[in-house]
């Protein structure tokens, strides 16, 4: 089998808040494309940290340092631009967040107007109803497109985020626990729309919730302290994981 | 023995909400001390023509009083030139302010934030009778006179603290999330400050504008050294100009005129609590 080129790929990437300590410490690992990865590990073991890393979030914060390197496509993103990182990279956080002051058609377009691109009225809606098809969220909303994104329920509110950062068509989605203030019901919509866009979008998660984990990656990394314990298939590492600290997390003896 | 325990916590309970009740109505009296006495004195002047005629001139008073009638005239002169300064003084305030506030929430812990947050802070004590003299010797004197851009010159500089200082907290306590989801999305800080942050700040920052101009719209030493006041309506801003507080201060001064003092006042105090009334409505609409 010929082996495919990875569209996301850590080299000895570490992070850290002070001189002193490391919250990520020499990860490395490709990310293959159209793949659902997840990142597991106990509180404070870096997986957000690191997720972060992706689309330069720890730019915005002077005292933490990035080093290594991490290659999108082959090109390393810590030398780029952050808006030119950001635009291929989206990203999706805990709590939803839309944009207060917008309505649910301008949430979805928010990312056009903060790149400052001009979309013509046809294309505009057209956005709106694929984005908004794309996570399921169309039928719901439809007449209420001039609603504030905020009126929306929080799982309806996750789903507008989604097709927000679907909106610019990134080549990569990061999700930083996306599912964790949501109820059983909204996170399981939420996990069938992950399985369904990992056709044209490749989707790094965050989670707490090894049952989620399970469900809908292919792959999974494990993280302790900072560091990447494994990386494998999911479904080995469930059954039968290498490193006894991932052994542990996952029957519940750590966390 | 536990019941009476019980008792006694419970009435000591009582005693100090009581006590605080009774203070905290104690803190309203003077308040509506003020209101009363202003509402009963001025409630008579108030009519159609107070608000549409100038000063009186001291030959038309002396004549009402020779022959037994209420004092002619109004403040118009100085509604007009309130609203000219106040006008004037918010369209530069406001922006210079919201800019300045939005700097120093993003930036508060540059060594130069620092700086101007700390002038931001003197400024705001800065006694308001030197600000008249300073625009005085800025403004008045170059310009070779008293004018209501003087007077709006002093006016904005009191109120640039006020804007600044509401526009930075209201920034402040925004959820970071709000400031990195738009950055996610490719948008560069100025982007995402002008279309997602300040658009979500802009009930506390109107709330600032509003109560800022409450706080000025009373102002009468910097006005005295800069607008100088004026008899007759005028609309120019480059000549010498009225105001309501330097009238209530030109009222009491003049023996003939002091009933007009009432009548002003209300005025102005039913004005402020207007603003007042209609930034907690908005801020609370907003927040909906």
């Amino acid at each position: 089998m010929e082996s495919v080129k990875p569209i996301l790929e850590f080299k000895n990437t570490c992070v850290s808040y002070t001189k002193q300590t490391m919250a990520v410490k020499y990860v490395s690992a490709a990310i293959e494309r159209n793949t659902i990865t997840a990142i597991m590990g106990p509180s404070g073991c870096g997986k957000s940290t690191l997720l972060r890393a992706v689309n330069l979030m720890h730019n915005l914060y002077p005292n933490i340092r990035v080093d290594g390197e991490i290659l999108l496509n082959g090109e390393n993103i810590l030398a780029m631009e952050p808006i030119d990182v950001r635009r291929r990279v989206g990203m999706v956080f805990q709590r939803p967040a839309p944009f207060p002051t917008m309505s649910i058609y301008d949430n979805v377009l928010s990312g056009f107007v903060l790149n400052g691109i001009k979309l013509s009225k046809a294309e505009k809606d057209a956005t709106v109803e694929r984005c908004l098809r794309s996570v399921a969220l169309w039928d719901e909303v439809k007449d209420v497109l001039n609603k504030k994104g905020t009126f929306l329920s929080g799982g309806q509110q996750q789903r507008l985020c989604i097709a927000r950062a679907l909106a610019m068509k990134p080549d990569v989605l990061l999700m930083d626990e996306p599912t964790s203030a949501l109820d059983p019901i909204a996170t399981k919509h939420i996990e069938e729309l992950l399985l369904e866009l990992q056709k044209g979008v490749t989707i790094l998660i965050v989670t707490h919730n090894m049952g989620q984990a399970r469900r809908i990656s292919s792959k999974s990394m494990f993280m302790y302290l900072g560091e990447l314990v494994e990386y494998g298939d999911t479904e080995t590492m469930f059954t039968n994981p290498i490193d006894e600290r991932t052994k542990s997390y996952l029957t519940g003896k750590m966390g | 023995m536990n019941k009476l325990k019980i008792r006694h916590r419970l009435a000591k309970d009582k005693l100090m909400l009581w006590s605080i009740c009774l203070l905290a109505a104690l803190t309203a009296v003077p308040l509506l001390a003020i209101l009363g006495e202003v509402l009963l004195r001025g409630y008579d002047q108030l009519s159609w023509s107070f608000f549409t005629e100038p000063t009186p001139t001291a030959y038309k008073v002396t004549k009402a009083i020779e022959a037994g009638e209420p004092i002619p005239g109004g403040i118009a002169n100085g509604i007009v030139g309130t609203m000219i300064m106040l006008g004037m003084a918010v369209m530069v305030a406001v922006p210079l302010g919201i800019l300045c506030g939005a700097f120093l929430a993003e930036n508060g812990k540059n060594r130069f934030a620092q700086f101007v947050s700390y002038l931001t802070d003197l400024l705001q004590g800065t006694p308001s009778v030197i600000i008249g003299i300073i625009t005085y010797i800025w403004v008045v004197v170059p310009m070779k006179g008293y004018s209501a851009i003087a007077g709006s010159v002093a006016l904005c500089i009191m109120m640039l603290p006020l804007i600044i200082r509401s526009t930075e907290e209201t920034l402040k306590i925004l959820p970071a999330s709000l400031k990195e989801a738009g950055l996610a999305l490719g948008g560069n800080n100025a982007r995402v400050m002008m279309k997602v942050q300040l658009p979500a700040a802009f009930g506390g920052i109107f709330t600032g504008v509003l109560l800022a101009v409450s706080r000025v719209i009373g102002e009468t030493a910097p006005l005295m050294f800069t607008a100088l006041g004026c008899s007759f309506v005028r609309f120019a801003v480059d000549k010498p100009i009225s105001a309501v507080p330097l009238l209530i201060w030109e009222f009491f001064n003049d023996p003939n005129l002091q009933e007009l003092i009432w009548g002003a006042s209300l005025f102005l105090l039913l004005f402020v609590l207007t603003l007042n009334l209609l930034s907690k409505y908005l801020a609370k609409k907003w927040n909906q």
